[in-house]
């Protein structure tokens, strides 16, 4: 099969940018899309042209590294994958391929598909940890943790960190990897001396870092490759109301 | 102190306004609509209804002022929030793609908001206030009274509503005032027990399903009084 791209160029963060377009050699619908980019690349560089920048590491869908809008959606038609876990065979032969890099004024461009995700960083510095003396492990099960409880906080811990559920949103809001943040600790009885500073901390990061606001529209849990869901925002906003009840 | 700085500076607090003020106005746009319909109950029901609520001046006021209130944080909040969304996302993709699993109530919340807020004012000056001028009806609605069981007079809000409604365009305006404001509920039922952290994973997608439903129900029992006003109910009254 062959697919045309139509790809965001932009050789650096403050160079202006713009789409080109370009026919691929001979794939095989089983190729994952990043391996089509790397086939297209050797291609450019070939023929001494600058390859197409994009980010990627471990490309199993567990580092949230990569991080394409394919035909205006982060991560392409997939339901719960990264773009590292999206195949060709998922298009039809000879179709155009739109690829953006993920849009938000917190993510600025570095280059070409590349975004800079520092922000979700810094807003981990403020809160994203429990505070422990460290010293020898702990037996296991020594610090008792309810089913329902170590599910749940299973399922928020889930989240890389791709940053799609901002790309994805029309407002840029980074609430579901906030709340996936906050949830996946303040679930467990290591995150409870924290748990209320932290959300009070971590939200005032995002706020600084010029991230949206939720409107509860859906699309960051339509995208998001580690499918968490909307629900953890709801508790965000409850621990965070208990937080300004404390003075946090 | 620091509790105001954090509920009206953060984006958690002024969605948590948003909400709250969300909630009060549901839970009258419950009630009024419940007290709406007791035009079915014919003249005597809704006029005495009427001089009811309106025999307590302090406590309308009251209600008045908190509902005034809840509006203007309402307002304020949306179009705070709206502006900081926008300023979030500067680029849009390519071909402007609709948004992944977005229903258009959820996309289109500020717009349906603020012609809710033009219907608003347009109603209390309709019904409320009674500005000859808006009724298209060549009367005033401050003129239409009766003699209450009790002795003096009341006001005849029932008259007021037939001879009101029988403006087609008027009913029309409400139609879709009404209209907009069940679509904005349709999303903000959910959005509100969300944003007020009320919901969790058991009941999010009860939750979901069922403010379509209600926002149907209010739909539909605010819009039968102008369309039963149109097809005849109450002419009886006129002569
Ligand atoms: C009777 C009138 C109204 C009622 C009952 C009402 C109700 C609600 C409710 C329950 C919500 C959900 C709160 C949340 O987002 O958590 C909401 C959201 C919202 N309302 Fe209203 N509202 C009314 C009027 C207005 C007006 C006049 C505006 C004009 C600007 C407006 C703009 C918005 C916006 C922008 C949202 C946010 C939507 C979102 O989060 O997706 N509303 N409203
Ligand atoms: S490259 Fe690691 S998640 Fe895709």
């Amino acid at each position: 099969m062959k697919v045309r791209l139509k790809v965001w160029r932009q050789p650096g963060p403050n160079a202006a940018g713009g789409f080109e377009t370009y026919d691929t050699p001979e794939l095989n619908p089983n190729m994952s899309f990043l391996e089509m980019l790397d086939v297209v690349n050797d291609e450019l560089t070939r023929r001494g042209n600058a390859p197409i920048a994009f980010a990627h590491d471990c490309r199993e869908g567990i580092c949230g590294t990569c991080g394409l809008t394919v035909n205006g959606r982060p991560h392409g038609p997939g339901q719960g994958t990264a773009t590292c876990q999206l195949y060709m065979r998922n298009f039809e032969d000879g179709a155009t391929i739109t690829i953006e890099p993920f849009r938000a004024r917190p993510f600025p461009v570095l280059q070409d598909l590349i975004v800079d995700r520092a922000a979700f960083d810094r807003i981990m510095q403020k809160g994203g940890f429990v505070s422990v003396r460290t010293g020898a492990p702990q037996d296991a099960n020594a610090l008792p943790v309810a089913k329902p409880a170590a599910e749940l906080a299973m399922d928020a811990a889930q989240c890389i960190g791709c940053g799609a559920c901002v790309a994805a949103c029309k407002n840029a809001s980074a609430m579901l990897f906030v709340s996936a943040k906050v949830s996946h600790l303040g679930l467990l009885p290591q995150g409870q001396p924290e748990r209320y500073r932290r959300v009070a901390a971590m939200v005032r990061a995002m706020d600084g870092e010029g991230f949206g606001n939720c409107t509860v529209t859906g699309s960051c849990e339509a995208v998001c490759p580690k499918n968490i869901n909307l629900a953890f925002i709801a508790r965000l906003n409850r621990d965070y109301a208990v937080a300004l009840l404390k003075g946090e | 102190m620091n509790v105001l700085v954090r509920l009206f500076g953060s984006s958690v607090g002024k969605k948590l306004v948003m909400a709250a003020t969300g909630l009060v106005l549901v839970l009258f746009v419950l009630g009024h609509m419940i007290g709406n319909l007791q035009v079915f109950l014919g003249p005597e029901a809704l006029n005495r209804y009427a001089a009811f609520l309106q025999s307590n001046r302090e406590v309308l006021w009251a209600v008045r002022l908190v509902l005034l209130t809840c509006v203007g944080l309402h307002v304020w909040s949306a179009l705070k929030l709206s502006s900081e969304n926008r300023a979030a996302r500067p680029l849009d993709y390519d071909g402007r793609p609709a948004p992944a699993a977005a229903t258009y109530a959820s996309r289109t919340m500020l717009m349906s908001g603020l012609i809710v807020a033009a219907f608003i004012l347009y109603h209390l000056l309709h019904y409320t206030v009674r500005v000859e001028a808006i009724n298209f009806t060549g009367k005033s609605f401050l003129d239409l009274k009766e003699a209450a069981p009790g002795g003096g007079e009341r006001h005849d809000v029932f008259k007021m509503v037939i001879l009101g409604f029988r403006q087609p365009l008027v009913s029309l305006f409400y139609l879709v005032g009404v209209g907009l404001l069940c679509l904005h509920l349709s999303h903000g039922l959910r959005a509100m027990f969300q944003s007020l952290g009320l919901l969790t994973h058991k009941c999010g997608p009860l939750i979901a399903r069922a403010a379509p439903v209600v926002a149907w129900i209010l739909f539909l029992g605010y819009v039968s009084i102008p369309l039963a006003v149109l097809l005849g109910f109450g002419k009886e009254v006129l002569h």
